[in-house]
């Protein structure tokens, strides 16, 4: 990957690619007690200049990861942001310095479920605490202080990782000075928790999931954690969208089976998408992240009003969503939008449009690019 | 600033250095960013076409996709020195309640518009008994989106039985100004500073 190389070779083993660190403090919980040891698994990318004020903090959504810009390490396939980072991007390892932190709870690298507890010797598994994403923005601040990092530029996230772009503003608004937030929104709606929901009753459901302690069993709870991904794939996807790449065709066979094959080529691509899901995540991170998400209402943790999260504020906002995203949709935004008016913050918002659904802020979107180069362009003139 | 249409030219030129604003309809940012380079404002917009809102966001400008009928209410009283509207009132659903909110979020606020009584619009109709198309009225009846055609005098007439101060007036005929004892007949264009 060109990026790595792109980098200037550091001494200092804290920067580059797949890099790991224990925090040198336990992490308090908003469920209450503390997580400890706190590991994070962590790329950088970029160099921070003299006065540090050209750091970048991307964050992801529930099943991204910290390869945002270089090959993951199991799918052997290109960084799931590279649209949005990387040389003439619009965020860029020429200009910035960019970090991307796994999520506690997650499992590539960061402490979640399938860590060690090192209290007894064996994985957390069920025994992991709940955390929300207040909590995963702390762990990222923690990071940061590691780094030598004390202001970012920005953050900038879509999806959960918008959610912790909004928390990120709302708990440490002195140590952001602009914010993106994409195809994202300030709570779950019944909506979103019933479609985890359906996920999570999945993974439990599959005998194989053993209470959560199948870990060295030899046995994963692969296909709840599959049946999962599909049931949550159908909702990154607009129905334009999945009318437009399958329609009703037929999946390698020229008429209908009378059987319970694949025979449309939805199914067949559902399947493929489950499957594929299930070698590179842990179906406990994904019932531990997706609580977290669920239990995320901004305006719960300021006084039942979401003006209030943000009152005060320096930061600049910029807010995004996407006319068929209908997981977060534009009145999800809205809101966010609404809020911080009344709270009399820099805001800019935009629905752009896309065949994409809630997926577009990962595909391509150019006037996405546009939009992000400009806001982040005018904090560096 | 030569560039600017003429009726923000007027607008620009009259914004205190420094001074918070609202730009409602502020199209792709063209008077935001004059605002912002020449006199150091802190200016947010709010516009309807997302185009034109990607484009001022890419400018490096706090611009909100919104409607002015709809997106006002959440503006905190006086949270702006100048609330601005410029060519937007008359395309408003409820121009009356847009008006109110404007005086209600800035302590003054710019209203410029064109004036349907202007001598060539009354020419267009008097004489061909078509609705006219102008400079300042450039579209077909079928295309345009002023849905709220007014007068200088009937603007006039709004404010004054509302109570709304009239602080001062440009009329406009071109990128020349005319005088406001004519300017229901021969000005293309007013502006009007109010303050409730």
């Amino acid at each position: 990957m060109t990026l790595a190389t792109m980098s200037i070779p550091s001494e200092d083993q804290r920067f580059g690619l797949a890099r790991r660190v224990t925090l040198p403090r336990p992490l308090p919980l908003d469920g209450g007690g503390v997580l400890t040891p706190v590991e994070i698994g962590y790329e950088t990318y970029g160099t921070l200049n003299a006065d540090g004020s050209n750091a970048i903090l991307i964050t992801h959504a529930l099943t991204g990861d910290q390869h945002v810009a270089s090959v993951h390490p199991i799918t052997g396939k290109p960084g799931w942001w590279t649209r949005m980072v990387g040389p003439g991007r619009p965020i860029d390892p020429a200009r910035h310095f960019i970090v991307c932190a796994n999520v506690i709870g997650s499992c590539m690298g960061s402490s979640g479920p399938a860590t060690i507890d090192p209290a007894t010797g064996t994985p957390w598994a069920m025994r992991f605490p709940v955390i929300t994403l207040r909590d995963m923005v702390r762990a990222q601040a923690m990071l940061l202080d590691h780094l030598g990092v004390g202001t970012l530029q920005a953050v900038i996230g879509g999806s959960m990782g918008g959610m912790q772009v909004l928390e990120w503003a709302a708990t440490f608004p002195d140590r952001v000075r602009s914010v993106v937030v994409i195809a994202s929104a300030a709570r779950h709606s019944a909506q979103n928790i019933a479609f985890h929901e359906v996920g999570r009753q999945a993974i439990m459901a599959d005998p194989n999931w053993q209470g959560g302690c199948y870990y060295g069993t030899g046995d994963t709870p692969a296909a709840g954690l599959a049946v999962a991904r599909m049931a949550a794939h159908i909702t990154y996807l607009s129905e334009a969208g999945l009318t437009e790449k399958f329609g009703r065709r037929l999946q390698a066979r020229d008429a209908k089976s009378f059987g319970f094959d694949a025979d449309f080529q939805v199914e067949s691509y559902l399947r493929h998408q489950g499957i594929s899901f299930v070698e590179r995540f842990d179906a406990n991170s994904y019932l531990y992240i997706t609580r977290a998400m669920d239990y995320f209402d901004l305006a719960e943790e300021h006084g039942g009003r979401l003006a209030n999260a943000f009152q005060g504020t320096r930061t600049r906002f910029c807010v995004v969503s996407f006319d068929t995203d209908w997981l977060y949709p534009t009145a999800e935004s809205r809101m966010i939008v609404h809020a911080l008016n009344a709270a009399g913050a820099a805001v800019s918002f935009v629905e752009l449009s896309s065949p994409f659904g809630h997926d577009a802020f990962l595909l391509d979107v150019p006037e996405l690019n546009r939009v992000v180069d400009g806001f982040i362009r005018a904090d560096e003139s | 600033m030569s560039d600017l249409r003429p009726d923000l030219a007027i607008i620009a030129g009259h914004v205190p250095r420094g001074a918070k604003v609202l730009d409602v309809g502020c199209g792709d940012g063209e008077l935001m960013a004059e605002l912002r380079r020449s006199a150091q404002v802190d200016a947010r917009g709010i516009e309807l076409d997302a185009r034109n809102v990607s484009a001022a966001v890419a400018r490096g400008l706090s611009v909100v996709q919104g409607d002015a009928d709809t997106d006002l209410a959440n503006y905190p009283d006086h949270a702006f020195d100048y609330a601005i509207l410029s060519q937007t009132l008359q395309t408003a659903r409820a121009p009356d309640r847009v008006l109110d909110e404007l005086l209600r979020i800035g302590r003054r606020a710019f209203v410029s518009f064109p004036n349907f009584a202007y001598w060539r619009v009354r020419l267009s109709l008097l004489w061909r008994g078509r609705m006219p198309v102008t400079a300042a009225l450039p579209v077909s009846w079928y295309e345009t989106e002023n849905i709220h055609q007014l007068t200088v005098d009937d603007f006039r007439a709004f404010v004054a039985e509302r109570g709304i101060g009239v602080e001062q007036a440009w009329f406009l005929n071109g990128d020349r100004h005319t005088s406001a004892a004519a300017a229901n007949f021969r000005a293309e264009h007013a502006v009007f500073l109010l303050r409730r």
